[in-house]
């Protein structure tokens, strides 16, 4: 490390100030539009990316899983004979009303799953068990929507579509990216309160047999059970994210956002270094003038880069994790994973040396009169 | 005695056609080891880029610049910087001293750009301040010393790696005259006592004594060099 590019940035006090606020904003505004954007993609499929299905048999054409379409539950046993397939359970999602203690209703979607296979169940659960769903009409919500629903406590008894139902457990951080909570039940008592006709069923999800390769089962089924849409746990997610993602306001938005981040961000973090660089301009011409060959003013000009950026990314993923964690007690969630952690990193590293690259032709190409003159 | 630096026929033409603007035109020069040469004339004349062209920060348009005999111009852009490197020292009218280095410091950068380590650059430092009488000085930084001392250590750090050639604008424009005069002698002891030629672009006439010659350059012309006083004592 140069010992020039090192004093040169803490000589200053308040312009490394100026030159890290400029890099700690521009990071922050990226994790937390990234972060947003992850969340959204997360929370449009969590249902599914959870559900521990390898396939998806759906009606033919829904454009997500929040849109499935009853189809008959016999096909269950030809899915069954079919090579590779290890289980197959009957899965419903579907939109029904809750009754608050106001009197009022409000959305929700029940999701029924198999007890057995649980494919299609909750994660994360923080109180009670899966096995409480056997008791009849009883259901799991995340803790995010307690107050929504005017939940307080697991023994609560509640209304759905006019039918009791008794609280026994909750999940951390299952989100609904529709205004309508998630409640898990058994596909059973799901039948009671979707009006599901008797031998229908919205999905069946498939579970493969170790080593079964996915897209050979799949095109085995499809032959198999015509009339059916088969799609890989991905496909369904994917079809769901992007439906979700391009066909809504609210997906076109966060996509924006996180673009739009994204080029303020390399905007700002330009415009910054490049400053501090050309702040600096005077310096390297007389760097020229004693004989500095260019490498050596492009190390001393990349060395502060460097080092701008990795103590802005010290500072801009501390407060980034720190919103992050605190998003998980909302509704809408910034998500801030490993890969980000690192991509912010390596993208902070790269914004600031290109930015300074920008500048250094100003410092190599600088007019000798410049440097002799007072 | 061999010259340390030798202009022939050098010209500087910024542009061309009808737009071309001749900042230097056709000039002759030599200055010898041990010779003082100031070089002086209106502003816009020139002054500045003949210096330049002799320091190979400017390439000439045509003729010929030879640095302690050998041929600049012509020469790959890519060796001018080892040019100024080992042959040349520069002092600046405004110091262009690093503000984020003490006074130390910046003489070790330019020891280090010219291949000394660390430790050797450390030593060396100190005794270059010391020659420039500032050795009690060298942990200060540029902010805290005086214009004098600023040159002295801009003086110091142009010393560094013993180049033979001291080019000079306007060192002594932003000094008092006794800071000025300090500056004139430390550059003539340099010149007379230790073989170096030493060219300064000046406007200020308190200097003239402690030139061995001069030059007058208008219009990017060089008048008949003239010796001065100093040169005839």
């Amino acid at each position: 490390m140069s010992t020039l590019a090192w004093k040169n940035l803490f000589h200053d006090k308040i312009r490394l100030f100026v030159t890290l606020t400029g890099i700690v904003f521009a990071l922050v505004l990226i994790i937390v539009q990234f972060g947003l954007f992850l969340g959204f993609l997360e929370t449009t499929a969590n249902v599914v990316v959870y559900s521990g299905a390898d396939l998806w048999i759906s009606a033919p054409g829904i454009p997500h899983v929040n849109a499935g379409a009853p189809m008959l539950e016999k096909r269950r046993y030809k899915a069954l004979s079919v090579a590779g397939v290890e289980r197959v359970d009957r899965f419903a999602l579907n939109f029904v009303n809750w009754r608050l203690p106001s009197g009022a209703e409000q959305a929700i979607q029940v999701a029924g799953f198999d007890l057995n296979g649980r494919m299609g169940g909750p994660w994360n659960l923080i109180e009670g068990s899966v096995e409480d769903l056997r008791g009849e009409d009883t259901i799991i919500l995340d803790e995010l929507y307690k107050q929504k629903l005017g939940v307080e406590r697991v023994g609560e008894t509640v209304e759905i579509s006019n039918r009791r139902a008794r609280v026994v457990g909750f999940t951390s951080g299952i989100r609904s990216f529709t205004t309508s909570p998630y409640i898990y039940t058994s596909f059973k008592n799901s039948q009671n309160y979707t009006q599901i006709a008797s031998g229908e069923t919205y999905f069946l999800l498939v579970r493969l047999q170790p080593g079964a390769d996915p897209q050979a089962v799949k095109a085995a089924l499809g032959e198999a059970i015509p009339g059916v849409e088969v799609s890989t746990n991905d496909e369904m997610a994917k079809r769901t994210q992007n439906y979700w993602l391009f066909s809504t306001g609210a997906g076109i938005t966060t996509l924006l956002g996180a673009f739009l981040g994204l080029v303020v961000g390399v905007v700002v973090v330009a415009q910054t270094i490049y400053s501090a660089t050309v702040d600096h301009i005077r310096e390297f011409g007389t760097l020229k003038a004693m004989g500095a060959r260019n490498s050596y003013i492009y190390r001393v000009i990349i060395e502060q880069a460097l080092l701008s950026a990795t103590m802005g990314y010290a500072v801009a993923i501390c407060i980034g994790i720190f919103i992050s964690r605190s998003s998980a007690a909302g509704e809408a969630v910034i998500l801030l994973p490993n890969e980000m952690i690192g991509g912010v990193f390596l993208l902070a590293l790269g914004m600031c040396v290109a930015a300074s690259i920008l500048s250094i032709r100003k410092a190599t190409t600088i007019d000798p009169a410049m440097v002799f003159k007072g | 005695m061999q010259p340390l630096i030798e202009i022939r026929n050098a010209s500087k033409v910024y542009g061309s056609g009808s737009a071309a603007v001749h900042a230097v035109r056709e000039a002759n020069l030599e200055v010898a080891p041990g010779e003082v040469l100031l070089m002086m004339g209106p502003s816009g004349s020139g002054k500045t880029t003949l210096l330049s062209m002799m320091g190979a920060i400017l390439r000439a348009t045509s003729g010929s610049i030879k640095l302690l005999g050998q041929e600049i111009v012509g020469m790959k852009e890519s060796r001018l910087p080892d040019i100024r490197r080992n042959n040349i020292g520069f002092i600046f009218q405004g110091f262009n001293l690093f503000p984020a280095l003490t006074a130390r410091e910046n003489v070790e950068e330019a020891l280090k750009l010219k291949g000394f380590s660390r430790a050797k650059a450390r030593d060396e430092a100190a005794r270059l301040l010391d020659q420039v009488g500032l050795g009690d000085r060298a942990g200060h930084h540029p902010a805290d010393l005086s214009g004098g001392q600023k040159q002295r250590v801009a003086i110091a750090r142009a010393l560094a790696g013993d180049p033979k050639i001291l080019l000079a604008d306007e060192p002594t424009a932003a000094l008092d005259s006794t800071s000025g005069y300090t500056v004139m002698e430390i550059l003539s002891t340099l010149a007379r006592d230790h073989g170096r030629a030493v060219v300064i672009v000046t406007h200020d006439s308190r200097v003239l004594d402690y030139g061995t010659r001069q030059v007058h350059i208008e219009d990017g012309r060089l008048a008949e060099p003239v010796l001065t006083e100093g040169a005839l004592a």
